[in-house]
């Protein structure tokens, strides 16, 4: 009887749960589904869910149109590039906050993250008047500087929390066995943290990979990463569903299968250490 | 707890982080601070004048910048309110349980990779649009008038399509959090007698308060900037109907070329923003640092 | 060799000063057992040996030269940590390997140590696992194995039992006695057990508060403690304490005995009061009884005591085994103590 009422209520839940996520998904099922219909059958009133002529030709049209390829490089050059020069960066002072703390520790890591809270356009002029005068427009090192920089406050912060949940003890037992503080760094600290460094690397790469402010702004043809790629489908391509919706599936697919292979590592590092 | 020797270490490892954060916040501040006093326009350029607050004056008293400041807090309310209701539901419902329930994680968590473009794109095209969007066709089928989204309410379709954004994430968050609650809390609220209300008001709740903080902070950090989903979808319009400040600012900085007029907008933004992170690094301060 | 010497060594965070100037020599193979509260200095005091935390002020001396200054990784001294410390993504025999790979030994020397620290503590069965898959017991090995394949001058040890299940401590205890007679190397042990200090320790430092109260062999603080706090310290269960109504000729302000030395007697004695409860260990019992004057003591009895809660007791003690404090809580010396009594 219980089993009977239990069985029942998580069948009712199953099918809210499916239900919802379903609706949450769907946008971007429906893009990858009408990245395989024609033009006609993607803006059809009565549209179809499978039953449609499959075609890869809305593929072979944007490949044609514009050098794909070259932005997906962009893309994998700035967001792998930022954020591995973040971690070099990031990991020498989250070791520092986490490990010798004093008084001003919790302050700083405080004012690092409210550099967070500047918004981009406060600096967008002197930045983009920088760049002009540096000739960083349009350039994929530009976008690396920049993207190291607005997500370094997160990256301290994420390797922070990982670092404070090695025990101290770790630390102080290797330079009682004899070590130096690289050893210790390399040979104890990073290996012990390695699944934390993923996943602020992971996030960081798909934070970049998604940033879309300053690479509108910053990159013109050469450098500009998926995000300005997509946003020239705007109009008046953007009639074209299919097309618009093939472009969308290739821009977002690599992130999206490396977002699901890593999730659990994910939701701990977004939250900041808040959740585990 | 260290020693003299690990502090000056720790000290020359701190550097490189903070100059650089402190070169990134301060010098293109200071231009930006610079600029908003000078009558500069690249479209006349070498007439760059000392104005003192003509600037500020002009940005201050525009229609456009009240508009946009409340059109920016619309849509940081709007859509932290759909996201944390929403998440929490959700979250509730994920945490039961369910048959599959890592592909239906993996479904809900989806929208959060996706880039901002590409939603405001999808989402103006292919489901919004009042002729051939999906929502227009559901609407002609069941034998009402279709919406103009991005007409009738522009604001409202973008705090939309950044709350389908921005659910995952809030979702997920809270999810792990309610995981996290001690099963013996809740069995020992069943044998006081507690129903499924108020052990939800009592004990999930008050132990969701850390994560709740955590999104909030994040989301505000990140909603304060929308920019692509505007640029992609309304171009701010119709009139100044979905601007926010960062894009009224982006407009007058770098389509009409008013170095000064953006940088004084600028300038404000940073004021407007630092008074919501002071209240939010007080939230965390307190909440997030156990 | 490991002899550690101690001059006027203080600390202090800030304004706060943890350890107040402190001198000690621990002698070369000695086990020495720092013991005391919470919060009394011991673990600091062993962390400023190791080098993990500053000196403030004063000298710490190691086998003769100062080695106040000298980082933790050049003093030449092995720790065991409470959490053991173990490094989670290394195998055992890795573990045991990382302070000799630092001393740059040649891979087949690394190799013979391994084998005969695993072989003295019996963890050849484990060394290809990783610290996760064992016990707490043989965590607790293994960071041994890892502390003396070395040959430290000496050993440190901040509270190595505490994570330990009771029985499994007192099996430990024995093993780091054990060892300790056979490597006759110095050991600088800290705990907050008095019972670990008195079994295990040739010396032992009582703390409080950031001062030695006394050094001494155990039964030194057993017999005579310079004070009421060691004298309450050690020995288990607590000795009992009395207030005595002050005299102008008599300074003695608390007097103090151990329950082992209260015999009970039915219709004669030094106190008279009400058997409380009473805990039957099957080798002795204790009996808390409420004397008169409000104080409760504990008196140790026979194990087949057939006294029962609520009888009315009489407890009486040898007056040479009774304790006299003055207002300072300073032991007076018992001849004076009782010419004026």
């Amino acid at each position: 009887m219980a089993i009977n009422k239990s069985n029942k209520s998580k069948f009712i839940y199953t099918i809210l749960a499916w239900g919802i996520s379903g609706l949450i998904f769907f946008p971007i099922l429906w893009t990858i589904l009408t990245s395989f219909k024609t033009e006609a059958e993607a803006i059809s009133a009565s549209p179809s869910l499978l039953m449609f002529d499959w075609t890869l030709e809305n593929y072979r049209d944007v490949l044609a149109r514009s050098p794909y390829f070259d932005h997906f490089w962009n893309s994998v050059v700035i967001s792998l590039g930022s954020s591995l020069l973040g971690l070099l960066i990031a990991i020498p002072a989250a070791w520092s906050m986490a490990f010798v703390q004093n008084k001003r520790t919790k302050n700083l890591l405080m004012w690092m993250l409210s550099t967070k809270m500047l918004p981009p356009v406060g600096v967008l002029i002197p930045i983009y008047m920088l760049f002009r005068d540096f000739d960083l427009l349009d350039t994929k090192i530009g976008l690396v500087i920049v993207m190291t920089l607005i997500n370094l406050p997160i990256m301290v912060w994420m390797l922070y929390t990982y670092f404070r949940e090695i025990p101290n003890e770790i630390l102080e037992a290797s330079r009682m066995d004899g070590a130096n503080i690289i050893d210790e760094i390399f040979h104890v600290l990073l290996p012990i943290a390695l699944p934390g460094i993923a996943s602020t690397l992971l996030l960081n790469v798909i934070l970049a990979w998604n940033e879309a402010f300053w690479s509108l702004i910053l990159t013109a043809a050469n450098a500009a990463p998926l995000t300005a790629f997509i946003a020239s489908y705007s109009s008046p391509e953007g009639l074209f569903y299919a097309k618009l919706s093939a472009a969308s599936a290739m821009a977002i697919v690599p992130i999206l299968i490396l977002g699901w292979f890593s999730q659990k590592q994910l939701v701990r590092g977004l939250s900041f250490g808040a959740v585990k | 707890m260290a020693t003299t020797n690990s502090r000056s270490l720790a000290r020359l490892m701190l550097f490189p982080s903070v100059l650089l954060l402190l070169a990134w916040m301060i010098v293109p501040l200071c231009m930006t601070l610079y600029f908003s006093f000078l009558d500069y326009n690249l479209l006349t350029p070498g007439n760059d004048e000392f104005i003192g607050f003509v600037n500020y004056e002009f940005f201050l008293t525009d229609p456009a910048f009240i508009e946009s400041f409340f059109n920016t807090l619309l849509l940081v309310t709007g859509v932290l309110f759909i996201t944390l209701v929403g998440g929490i539901g959700l979250a509730v419902l994920l945490d039961q349980a369910i048959w599959g329930r890592n592909y239906v994680r993996i479904m809900v968590l989806a929208p959060f990779f996706v880039m901002p473009t590409v939603s405001a794109l999808v989402w103006k095209n292919m489901l919004m649009n009042p002729v051939n969007g999906l929502f227009a066709h559901f609407a002609t089928w069941i034998g009402v008038d279709p919406i103009d989204f991005f007409a009738q309410m522009p604001l409202f379709s973008i705090i939309i399509i950044v709350s389908w954004q921005w659910l995952p994430f809030a979702a997920l968050i809270l999810l792990t959090a309610i995981q996290s609650l001690d099963r013996e809390q809740l069995e020992a609220a069943d044998l006081d007698g507690a129903g499924p209300i108020s052990k939800f008001l009592y004990i999930v709740l008050p132990h969701l308060s850390r994560a709740i903080t955590a999104v909030i902070l994040i989301e505000t950090i990140f909603l304060l900037s929308i920019f692509a989903e505007i640029l992609v979808t309304t171009s701010g319009g119709p009139g100044y109907a979905s601007t926010n400040i960062t894009y009224l600012i982006y407009t007058q900085s770098l389509l009409q070329f008013d170095v000064g007029g953006g940088s004084a907008g600028g300038i404000v933004a940073v004021i407007l923003a630092n008074i919501v992170s002071i209240f939010l690094m007080r939230l965390i301060g307190k909440n997030l640092e156990g | 060799m490991g002899s550690i010497t101690l001059k006027q060594v203080t600390k202090s965070f800030g304004k706060v000063n943890v350890i107040k100037p402190i001198d000690l020599e621990i002698k070369d193979g000695e086990f020495i057992v720092f013991v005391g509260p919470s919060g009394c200095g011991k673990s600091t005091l062993l962390r400023m040996i190791a080098g993990l935390e500053d000196t403030t002020s004063g000298t710490i001396e190691i086998d003769g030269k100062d080695a106040t200054d000298t980082p933790p990784s050049k003093r030449g001294l092995a720790m065991v940590f409470q959490s053991y410390a173990l490094y989670p993504h290394m195998s055992v025999r890795n573990n045991i390997a990382f302070p000799l790979k630092q001393a740059k030994m040649s891979p087949e020397e690394i190799e013979t140590k391994i084998a005969n620290a695993a072989k003295i503590l019996n963890l050849d069965t484990y060394l290809d696992r990783k610290p996760g898959q064992l016990s707490g017991g043989q965590r607790q090995r293994v960071a041994i194995g890892r502390a003396i394949v070395r040959q430290p001058s000496a050993f440190l040890f901040d509270e190595p039992l505490s994570n330990l299940d009771a029985s499994l401590r007192v099996n430990m205890r024995l093993e780091i006695s054990e060892l300790h007679k056979s490597l006759a190397t110095t050991m600088v042990y800290v705990t907050h057990d008095q019972v670990e200090a008195m079994t295990m320790a040739d010396r032992i430092a009582v703390f409080n508060a950031g001062i030695i109260e006394q050094v001494g062999t155990p039964l030194e603080l057993y017999n005579k403690p310079v004070n009421q706090f060691v004298a309450g310290f050690i020995g288990s269960p607590k000795m009992n304490f009395m207030n005595v109504k002050s005299a102008d000729n008599n300074p003695t302000a608390t007097i103090g005995v151990r329950p082992e030395h209260l015999v009970i007697s039915k219709d004669s004695g030094m106190w008279h009061g009400t058997v409380g409860v009473i805990e039957h260990l099957g080798s002795e019992t204790f009996l808390h009884v409420h004397i008169e004057s409000g104080d409760t003591l504990t008196v140790r009895a026979d194990g087949n005591c057939d006294i029962q809660y609520g009888d009315k007791v009489y407890l009486n003690a040898s007056p040479d085994k009774v304790l006299h404090f003055d207002a300072n809580g300073l032991t007076l010396p018992l001849e004076a103590a009782l010419k004026t009594a």
